[in-house]
């Protein structure tokens, strides 16, 4: 009887080495010998032309090797290309003008990183300070900061708005914030003069779309950019994506210097200088009908990516076209999108990804529309849902759901919560003057995102010009060896979610053995991976599109194993089963080793069925379906898997203090088939820790300047265990029909629902809807004052 | 350059150091043992925790040369070439980690905090977690495991 790995909340394989000490993080890592420390010189002010950068002080500094300033930068690379033109060129290091408060000016190169960061103190710079833009909507008002202004159209919003018993029209700003995962960005670079390549060692999270947007700045054919990451990565979040603009500037300070260069980032500069989540103000116009049908939405939005637009933005606008209407049946909707740029840091990816700025301003709106309309915004929603039986359901922008019971889901977490009981206790409490709320968030959760949704940025008319985007592949290869041992190879450069485990699991069930078994090799060579453009760990895609590519690999080696042990059982392949580790005849007791099966195809390809090839190995990459380019109006399958989650938080407010109690907070998903219970929880917790932080705490602050006030974890303050609210969770597992295995991504949703509906409990407790996110207990308390 | 003398996992090592080198760049670079992490320098996401004459301590917030003369342990001496210990094998069984970065530094705050709270409440267990940032598991499971840890003792 075969055995079935993928579904079981297997503990995981990575642990072993990781709480004995012995990961292999960058920083453990000494891959280039002999190579010297950076450290880098940064920006004080938020905008200012650089008179004067005068390292010669530096250089004579005993046990430094030279200094990288942003006239070689300028010299040695080009501009990095992003999604839209943009009128300010964004390169690895200033040129001239430095746009924010942390951005790089220079990088020293010593024997080590303490002489290295004196000789920073001694880099003579001379800034003429430039008025800094900080306010988005300044920036939108400006023609050289507007990086991008299109307007979108489905259905006939204004008809259906005109039309509407009531429309509610409010202004929604999500803060800054970043994942901050706890080990700081790290890349070894090493030119070789000999070839012109470069090899950089680096905690980056995939090959993606950036190693070309890197290859492209450097003037490198992609084959000479050796892009390898470490077996582990401690977290990222989205955050590392932007390590590649570090893999260009340690490359050019290697080539420059002539001496491998190594580069560990501090806190410091990784709250300055790294990355963060968009800030984004939303105006939005929603159109109901009396019995609460939402008839038509229309968005107004001003993206604030900061200084640049760094690649891959402005995509954090985009993820979610295909989503604009939510979880919800309404036709009509527009949308407006203008992406600004201000001095801040640039933005990038960071987990929800467009979603927890999307979903804020959605699900505000439907609870606003609730007490409007005088209904239960449970029932507000429950009548706006999209129903089971419409699944796969095309969006009006484009975006095509997979399956799900959405109200189902929606009544398993009103259960949960104790729902009625908990609207009864809000309003005893409310009598006793008690500030009690209770929020409910509806969300869809895409995963795999399409790489086409990026070129939304550019017009029809544009984009009929063009090369045309589609599609999220991935590649991973598996092999038995001679003695019979298994390695399965992938390049997702994951960050913790236990992607060797579930591979295991994957390839397990494919060859019948355990998954203890099968080794999983996660360091990412890009000359030597099976890669692809979109492979990487992001838009939750693993379990969807790279465990496929796995599974699809695994099928063809066991397809093999069975054509090679049906030859010398002298049986049909049809009737060889791989299980407990044999390839044995159905309904007999006949059967070899599949390490015997193993071995014929190394050792004695004579032996092989004729035109077989010798060797049992297979490399196969997996593409998600119906991610087609944008259409000509503008419509996109932006994601090509969709969870669902409902959410219902209880809050109370302390009137004295204006702090925010999370009394309850249940969170059901219905994420797929689950590949790993006890991982998917993980996720899922993870998730809502980080939107209960961007909730209740956490925001990226500068001042009217531009000076960064949340440099250092004094001050940009995470959530810690006892702030964290208690969390029910319940799940559904409705197989995707797009995904081989019916997984979808769920890493991500609670951070996209979380401040939606906290943010509405805390509205629902002050009775106000002037809230503003972190709800941090200053703030609520002027609210109260 | 300052002679010191520093015993970790019971084997004892003679360096010469510059005064102003962190301990934690002392573990890790000086004597290679890389399971210790650094997160901020600053003393707050609680990664470089390693257990210094018995008490739990920042190594970042260390000099070397004050360490001299000290017995520390760090994460490779809690199970040696051996076993996971019960706490490791209960952050294993639990979920209680996933990139792992965290890990190494509540583990050995976990250990000094178990020593002193053979029987811990999970308040006490939440108390002692508020001084290290985790960004991947939402804490909870880290609880758990360090509670499972402290019944099996």
């Amino acid at each position: 009887m075969r055995q079935q790995w993928v579904g079981r909340p297997l503990p995981r394989f990575e642990d072993e080495a990781l709480l004995r000490g012995a990961g292999r993080y960058l920083d453990d890592l000494d891959p280039a010998p002999n190579a010297c420390h950076a450290a880098v010189l940064r920006s004080q002010l938020a905008h200012a032309r650089i008179a004067k950068l005068d390292p010669s002080a530096a250089l004579e500094l005993p046990g430094v090797v030279g200094v990288l300033t942003g006239a070689d930068v300028a010299e040695l690379s080009r501009p990095f290309p992003a999604g839209v033109d943009c009128p300010i060129p964004y390169r690895a290091a200033a040129v001239d003008v430095a746009r924010y408060a942390g951005e790089p000016l220079a990088v020293v190169v010593a024997r080590d990183r303490y002489v290295a960061e004196d000789a920073l103190e001694l880099v003579e710079v001379d800034y003429e300070p430039l008025e800094p833009v900080l306010d988005p909507l300044t920036a939108a008002a400006t023609e050289r900061l507007l990086a991008s202004d299109r307007s979108f159209r489905y259905g006939d919003p204004e008809s259906a708005l005109a039309s509407a018993h009531l429309v509610v029209r409010e202004r929604f700003a999500f803060p800054r914030w970043s994942g901050t995962p706890l080990e700081c960005y790290g890349v070894v670079a090493d030119w070789d003069e000999a070839t012109g390549s470069l090899t950089a060692w680096a905690n980056f999270q995939g090959p993606f779309t950036l190693h070309s947007v890197a290859a492209a700045a450097l003037g490198l054919p992609g084959s000479k950019l050796r892009l390898i990451t470490p077996p582990d990565s401690g977290g990222s979040f989205g955050i590392k994506s932007t390590v590649y603009a570090y893999v260009v500037l340690m490359g050019l300070a290697s080539r420059k210097l002539g001496v491998p260069v190594r580069w560990i980032e501090d806190r410091l500069e990784h709250l300055a200088g790294s990355s963060g989540a968009t800030a984004r103000i939303t105006d939005v116009e929603a159109g109901f009908s009396a019995d609460g049908e939402l008839l038509a939405l229309r968005y107004d939005v001003v993206e604030d990516v900061g200084a640049y637009v760094r690649a891959p933005e402005p995509a954090t606008l985009y993820r979610m076209h295909g989503s604009l209407s939510g979880a919800y049946r309404v036709r009509h909707v527009a949308a407006r999108n203008r992406v600004v740029t201000t001095n801040r840091c640039p933005t990038g990816l960071n987990r929800g990804f467009g979603g927890p700025q999307l979903y804020f301003a959605l699900e505000r709106t439907m609870a606003i529309a609730a007490r409007r309309l005088s209904l239960d915004p449970a029932e507000l929603a429950r009548r706006n849902l999209i129903r089971a039986d419409e699944q796969p359901y095309r969006t009006p922008s484009g975006g095509l759901y997979d399956s799900g019971d959405y109200a189902a889901c929606l009544d398993d977490a009103l259960r949960l919560a104790r729902y009625e009981e908990r609207v009864a206790e809000r309003d005893r409490a409310r009598s006793e003057g008690r500030l009690v709320g209770i929020g409910v968030a509806c969300i869809v959760e895409p995963s795999i995102s399409n790489m086409g949704y990026i070129t939304l940025a550019r017009t029809p008319e544009q984009r009929a010009g063009e090369l045309p985007k589609s599609g999220n592949a991935e590649g991973a290869s598996v092999q038995v060896s001679p003695l019979g041992g298994i390695t399965v190879r992938v390049a997702t450069a994951g960050q913790g979610q236990g992607h060797a485990t579930v591979c295991a699991q994957i390839v397990a069930d494919q060859l019948g053995v355990g998954p203890a078994d099968v080794e999983v090799i996660t360091e990412m060579d890009t000359s030597t991976s099976a890669w692809t453009v979109s492979s990487g760990s992001y838009s939750s895609r693993f379990s969807g599109v790279s465990a496929g590519a796995v599974l699809r690999a695994a099928e063809r080696v066991a397809a093999k194993a069975r054509r090679i042990a049906a030859h010398l059982l002298e049986c049909d392949p049809d009737d060889v089963e791989l299980a407990g580790g044999r390839a044995v005849v159905t309904g007999s007791a006949d059967g070899i080793s599949l390490r015997r099966v193993a071995g014929v195809a190394h050792w004695n390809p004579e032996a092989l069925p004729p035109g077989l090839e010798p060797g049992l190995q297979a490399t196969a990459f997996h593409a998600a379906p119906n991610l087609d380019p944008p259409d000509a109006d503008d419509r996109i399958a932006s994601s090509a898997a969709h969870g669902f989650v409902a959410d219902v938080a209880v809050v109370e407010v302390e009137r004295e203090t204006g702090r925010v109690l999370v009394l309850d907070y249940v969170s059901v998903h219905d994420a797929g088939r689950l590949l790993n219970p006890l991982l998917a929880a993980g996720q899922v917790r993870g998730s809502f820790a980080h939107g209960a932080g961007v909730a209740l705490l956490e925001r990226t602050v500068y001042d009217a300047d531009g000076n960064l006030l949340t440099g250092s974890f004094m001050d940009y303050l995470c959530l810690t265990a006892p702030e964290l609210p208690p969390l029910t969770t319940g799940h559904r597992q409705s197989p995707s029909p797009f995904t081989p295995l019916g997984a979808k991504g769920l890493g991500e949703g609670t951070t996209m629902s979380v401040p939606a509906a906290i943010g509405n409990a805390v509205a629902d407790a002050l009775g106000r809807d002037d809230i503003e996110l972190p709800l941090t207990a200053p703030r609520v308390w002027e609210l109260l004052a | 350059m300052i002679p010191i003398e520093i015993t970790v996992n019971g084997r004892r090592y003679r360096e010469t150091v510059p005064a102003r080198l962190l301990l934690s760049d002392f573990i890790r670079h000086t004597l290679g043992l890389t399971g210790t992490h650094v997160g901020c320098e600053h003393g707050v996401c609680g990664c470089c925790t390693i257990i210094l004459d018995g008490t739990s301590i920042r190594s970042c917030l260390f000099l070397a040369v004050q360490a001299d003369g000290s017995e520390l342990r760090t994460v490779e001496g809690l199970a040696g070439g051996g076993e996971l210990t019960a706490l490791q094998r209960a952050f294993r069984e639990r979920h209680a980690l996933q990139c792992g970065f965290c890990t190494p530094g509540i583990l050995m705050a976990a250990v000094d905090f178990l020593g002193r709270h053979p029987e811990p409440s999970r308040e006490q267990v939440v108390g002692l977690l508020s001084g290290h940032l985790c960004r991947c598991t939402g804490y909870e499971p880290i609880v758990e495991a360090i509670l499972d840890a402290a019944g099996e003792r």
